[in-house]
């Protein structure tokens, strides 16, 4: 493979492929933990490493993995992994890790990991399949930065606990949007992201599935025969 | 033939033993570290409690502000020892899991669910620069919705007046009975009174606590949508501030002071 491709593979899944925006993976933690963009980051070096070296990994013993017990064969390796990465935390950045509590642990069952492992892992060779991994890591990151930054600021005030907008509570200027420190608010804004991509993009847009058929038209009762 | 019951059996067990390793590795390796990190964090919460908390100064040299001593239940005493446990290491919570150096409280006692309680307790003092008493801080359990709750209260020098809550571990649902480690909430505690006439009065009330009325200062504001974790709160003050509590200790801490 040439270097061009090499990029290209860790470019695709920044934008272009972004696991998130275009194919809604990995969407319960950008939901969870974007409210503090300092755990965030830590929930995005999390994944991206777990889903870089599972992939890694898996690729180097793809050759050797018995089709019928492959995704089993994945799912401890990812396990493992983020098991790893987990007492990791916990020994160096203790409060985040209460922070980010069970979410490091679901990175097991983040479809994206399982995904890059059965779609690409399994068929291509390790360097690439590091890349690839690499690569979706950070696209998630993207996103679930963006959608942290927006929802700290506006919904705190704050980023990484730095006050930037005074709030009124504290004596500023700034009245919280309590809505974007609930859940939900990430789903509004990671729809709004898909929006604005696909506009830009617009071969991302799916061909409907079915078509709205116009108005019926109302009966004209002033022809309507009497049935007496 | 990557798919001959021989190999697939070879394979899976040879990535669950090369995984076992990694994983048992890192854990074992990390755990010191990890002990460390819960021990500081207990200890951070203790320092809040009594409001001395700098984050910028090593905890190790801020905690040596706290002179810890260990309470017999049974006598209200204050122990400088305890059998062969050290004063800086003993975990009150651990020995009451203990049967040896716990008993079984009567269920009908048992109002905060505290199930066992161990015979010896761990309380630290605060003592200004003349080693005068400022604060007592004084580890407390007890069940709210969905577990126990474990924390801190300290109360000043009169032995009546609350200084400060912390929780330190709960399984409380976020939003609702979590809230107990909202600053806001806790804030609200400073200067509430526990006694009265001997009475533990301290109570977490439904809805706001009127000012007017002649108990204000024994009452604190529920938290809204989670009534049982409040009422946990209170039951758990009546019982560690209660004849099977603190009640004793307190008093000799009068008598001494």
């Amino acid at each position: 493979m040439t270097v061009k491709q090499y990029k290209e593979i860790l470019a695709k899944p920044l934008l272009e492929e972004n696991p998130i925006t275009l194919q809604i993976l990995g969407i319960c933690s950008a939901l969870a933990v974007t409210s503090n963009l300092s755990v965030t980051l830590v929930m995005c070096v999390a994944l991206t490493s777990v889903v870089s070296f599972s992939n890694l990994f898996i690729s180097i013993i793809r050759n050797y993995i018995p089709s019928s017990v492959r995704i089993i064969v994945q799912m401890t390796i990812i396990a493992s992994l983020v098991i790893v990465v987990d007492e990791l935390l916990k020994a160096y950045d203790y409060e985040t890790s209460k922070k980010l509590s069970v979410f490091v642990g679901l990175i097991i069952t983040n479809c994206i990991v399982m995904g890059r492992a059965e779609a690409f892992a399994m068929k291509e060779k390790p360097f690439v399949s590091f890349l690839d991994g690499l690569g979706n890591g950070l696209g998630y990151s993207i996103i679930l930065i963006a959608v942290a930054v927006v929802r700290e600021l506006f919904g705190a005030g704050t980023l990484m606990g730095y006050e930037i907008l005074p709030l009124v509570s504290n004596g500023g200027w700034y009245p919280a949007n309590n809505l974007l420190l609930l859940p939900p608010s990430s789903f509004i804004l990671i729809g709004l992201m898909i929006w604005g991509i696909r506009a830009y993009k617009t071969d991302q847009i799916e061909p409907n599935e079915y078509k709205l058929s116009g108005h019926a038209t109302a009966p004209d009762l002033s022809k309507r025969e009497l049935n007496v | 033939m990557n798919d001959s019951v021989l190999k697939t059996l070879t394979v899976s067990f040879l990535v669950c033993l090369f995984c076992s390793l990694v994983v048992s590795y890192a854990a074992v390796s990390l755990r010191d570290m990890q002990n460390l990190n819960k021990l500081n964090d207990q200890r951070i919460k203790i320092l809040k409690t009594a409001a001395i908390y700098n984050p910028d100064e090593s905890i190790e040299s801020q905690f040596t502000r706290l002179t810890p001593k260990f309470v017999d239940f049974s006598t209200g005493d204050l122990l400088d020892e305890y059998g062969e446990y050290d004063l800086d290491t003993y975990d009150p919570v651990y020995f009451s899991k203990q049967p040896e150096h716990s008993t079984p409280i009567p269920a009908s006692k048992d109002i905060a669910i505290v199930k066992n309680q161990e015979n010896i307790g761990k309380i630290y003092l605060l003592k200004d620069s003349y080693s005068n008493l400022e604060k007592i801080i004084l580890p407390i359990r007890g069940y709210g919705l969905w577990g126990t709750l474990f924390g801190y209260i300290a109360i000043d020098k009169d032995l009546n007046t609350i200084k400060g809550l912390e929780f330190y571990a709960h399984k409380e649902t976020p939003g609702l009975g979590a809230e107990v480690d909202n600053p806001k909430w806790k804030a609200l505690w400073d200067g509430k009174s526990i006694y009265k006439n001997g009475e533990v009065e301290i109570e977490v009330i439904k809805g706001k606590v009127d000012p007017a009325n002649q108990m204000a200062s024994y009452q604190v504001d529920g938290l809204s949508g989670a009534t049982l974790t409040s009422r946990g709160v209170t039951n758990m003050l009546v019982y560690w501030f209660g004849e099977s509590g603190y009640k004793e200790t307190l008093k000799n801490i009068n008598y001494d002071s």
